[in-house]
């Protein structure tokens, strides 16, 4: 996984409630067997005027130039702002590795949905939680080729006017997130402690491990 | 100190290991596998040489991708198909069983998993699909899990989480004719919203849920996660027991006196303290019709469709008069006098025996209407199919002129061949009405299995619960 330490981007806001996982990634992209090649999809039903197909060359499909990622002032953005609980229903990783994919490295919203915004720490995303009230002012001051820095060390939003803004994040998640770290081998250096647990648990319930 | 929630009880029981920001390895005693959330976990396991912790506690079916017609002609679809095949590889490659799809036991991983007694009262159950919280009706803590955590619980059998809060729903007194465990479930959703149990680990309660079947307590907690809680959970109770005996993976002899003591304790204490406790009227629930792009865009039959310009919050308001678009509906249509194309009886949410008899009830001895295009019943698994042709339930939605398939999720999420056309209306069992979920510009009006059928008969939305009384 790329570890998360500091960026410095462009922010596309995305002003729309309950953003769901079928609209990120719709599900005929969920067929394919591989982990990488969704960004091309993200958001397919909103920013293409066309139906989308897995495998579909996407560069001569017919743009919903309305929509907002198609705008060319928010080329290569790195930050998503967004409104309340982003990322509700499917639990579908395919989502967060869309937006990976497309370019994203942060995502800031007054709420997510739980499985998302879990999801999106196993990819390199970090999704960040602020009052409704400063996501808000965030749409407000929005203006062509406004960016924002974010500094999970310090775990500091900073505007380009010079504000500053604090967020929280697990001190877990944090931590492998800034190093990019593998959660299997973390958890793995626990075997024993797994393999203590399971054969307490066998004297309470023998038939779970029995089969 | 206060008692302890079912929640509560359910999560220490299954901590390995606590960080000291409070983050948990928490042990997964059953771990569920389909094919679309799978492929790219089994690949991670090659790549980094690793084998499943133990193997007996995954099961595997493939659900999404599944025709529901033809089935001895396999998948058309070269792309489903290989995600099919792919998951029969991995499962064979990694020893861990698998419901083909000729099994009689294959059907949606929601529905095969109690059935078969592989997810049990007390266990924690895990899926890379969000619909795993329907386990919770057994007083198991159930939830779903992304693709890396698909890898995490095979590599390790375990997970780490933090812990949620807790909510307890509490649906006073009885329920009226005609409304069902779909119609608890929606009204809920509405009052609470679909970001209402983000953070959540919601305990139903009260007597409406403890009058509910196991099967109407899976309806309940399949959709805890509409209501944006990722786990949904119901005591255990007489009902609960009586369910679980004699399944086939559940315990058997000795083990079952011990196991039937041990979820005898899976309720939460007299005493237990809520972190926020929502009360509602049974008597006050109506059957539930959804008229907007998320479940909690829900209003009573004999409503009309809500008005934007009533509604003060700004940010919802754009995403009403949004939805109103998408939906092709006005503000202040009736939504008896919404008509239909299609209607879908089916997924994890309404396929189960007792939603099948309900929607068959309905349509004994009548036909659908000339303007429904399509109305397809797809059974959940093979044997909820198997049991209601016993009954003779297939012949009576043949008769009606219902399309009765083979057991899959389709027309919920329309991976398979079965969709939506552009603009088609349609009335849905299933779970979620986002824009595209049953086909690229469908429309999904969210509805329990009386009234799907009902509709189907109609034409158009009518109360079930005036012709139930007529009826009865």
């Amino acid at each position: 996984m790329r570890a998360f330490t500091k960026i410095t981007s462009l922010v596309v806001p995305l002003d729309r409630a309950n953003v769901d996982t079928d609209a990120i990634i719709p599900k005929q992209f969920l067929k394919s067997i591989r982990r990488a090649g969704f960004g091309p999809y993200l958001f397919d039903e909103w920013r293409y005027l066309d139906h989308g197909e897995p495998d579909m060359d996407c560069t001569n499909r017919p743009l919903n130039t309305d929509f907002v990622l198609n705008k060319p002032e928010y080329l290569g953005a790195g930050i998503l702002l967004a409104r309340e609980n982003f990322g509700c229903g499917s639990s579908r990783e395919h989502a967060p590795w869309a937006l990976e994919d497309f370019g994203f490295r942060a995502i800031i919203a007054p709420s997510f949905a739980d499985i998302f915004y879990n999801n999106c720490f196993k990819n390199g995303l970090l999704p960040i939680v602020l009052p409704a009230e400063l996501v808000d002012g965030l749409f407000k001051a929005l203006s062509i080729g406004y960016k924002l820095t974010i500094d999970l060390e310090a775990q500091k939003i900073m505007t380009p006017e010079g504000s500053v803004m604090c967020f929280d994040v697990d001190e877990t998640r944090k931590f492998r997130l800034l190093n990019g770290l593998d959660d299997i081998a973390l958890s793995l250096q626990h075997a024993d402690k797994i393999t203590a647990y399971e054969a307490e648990r066998a004297k309470r319930a023998p038939w779970l491990f029995s089969e | 100190m206060s008692g302890k929630t079912l929640y509560d009880k359910l999560w220490e029981d299954h901590v390995v290991y606590t960080e000291d920001d409070g983050s948990s390895l928490i042990y997964i005693d059953r771990h569920l596998v389909h094919e679309v959330t799978s492929p790219q976990a089994f690949e991670g396991l090659r790549l980094a040489g690793r084998k499943p912790w133990r193997q007996s506690r995954n099961l595997a079916v493939a659900d999404h991708n599944v025709p529901t017609t033809n089935r001895d002609k396999g998948i058309a679809d070269p792309v489903s198909r290989l995600q099919v095949e792919t998951l029969d590889k991995n499962c064979s490659e990694f020893g861990i069983t698998e419901f083909g799809m000729s099994d009689a036991r294959q059907g949606i991983v929601h529905v095969v998993g109690p059935e078969q007694g592989a997810t049990l009262p007390g266990m924690t159950v895990v899926c890379g699909d969000s619909h795993t919280s329907t386990h919770g009706a057994s007083g198991a803590l159930a939830f779903g899990i992304g693709t890396s955590e698909v890898e995490h619980a095979l590599a390790t059998q375990c997970l780490t989480q933090k812990k949620a809060k807790n909510l307890l729903i509490k649906v006073n007194g009885k329920v009226g004719v005609g409304v069902t465990a779909k119609d608890i479930v929606l009204a809920i959703i509405g009052k609470i919203g679909t970001a209402g149990g983000n953070g959540y680990t919601i305990e139903f309660a009260g007597e409406a849920i403890q009058a509910l079947s196991m099967e109407g307590r899976m309806t309940v907690c399949n959709m805890a996660i509409e209501a944006g809680a990722r786990a949904g959970l119901v005591a255990v109770d007489e009902v609960t027991i009586d369910y679980y005996r004699n399944r086939p993976y559940a315990p058997k002899g000795g083990d079952w006196f011990m196991a039937e003591r041990l979820w005898q304790q899976l309720h939460s204490d007299a005493d237990a303290v809520f972190d926020k406790v929502v009360e509602m009227d049974a008597a006050g629930i109506k059957p539930q019709v959804t008229w907007g792009t998320s479940p909690e865009l829900v209003v009573a039959v004999d409503e009309a469709v809500p008005d934007p310009a009533l509604e003060p919050d700004a940010v919802k308001q754009q995403s009403m008069k949004r939805a109103l678009e998408y939906m092709g509906l006005t503000a202040g249509q009736a939504i008896v006098d919404i008509k239909l194309d299609k209607v879908f009886i089916g997924s994890c949410t309404n396929s189960r025996i007792e939603d099948l008899r309900a929607a068959a009830k309905v349509a004994e001895g009548k036909k659908i209407a000339a303007n429904i295009t399509q109305a397809l019943v797809v059974p959940g698994s093979g044997l909820v199919k198997r049991q209601a042709e016993a009954e003779g339930l297939d012949k009576i939605f043949i008769d009606a002129g219902f399309e009765w398939r083979e057991p899959g999720c389709s027309m919920c999420l329309a991976m398979n061949a079965d969709r939506l056309e552009e603009g088609e209306r349609c009335a849905s069992t299933s779970n979620r009405n986002f824009e595209g979920r049953q086909g690229y510009g469908g429309r999904t009006h969210l509805v329990s299995p009386a009234m799907a059928a009902a509709a189907a008969i109609a034409g158009h939305f009518v109360d079930v619960s005036s012709i139930e009384e007529s009826v009865a």
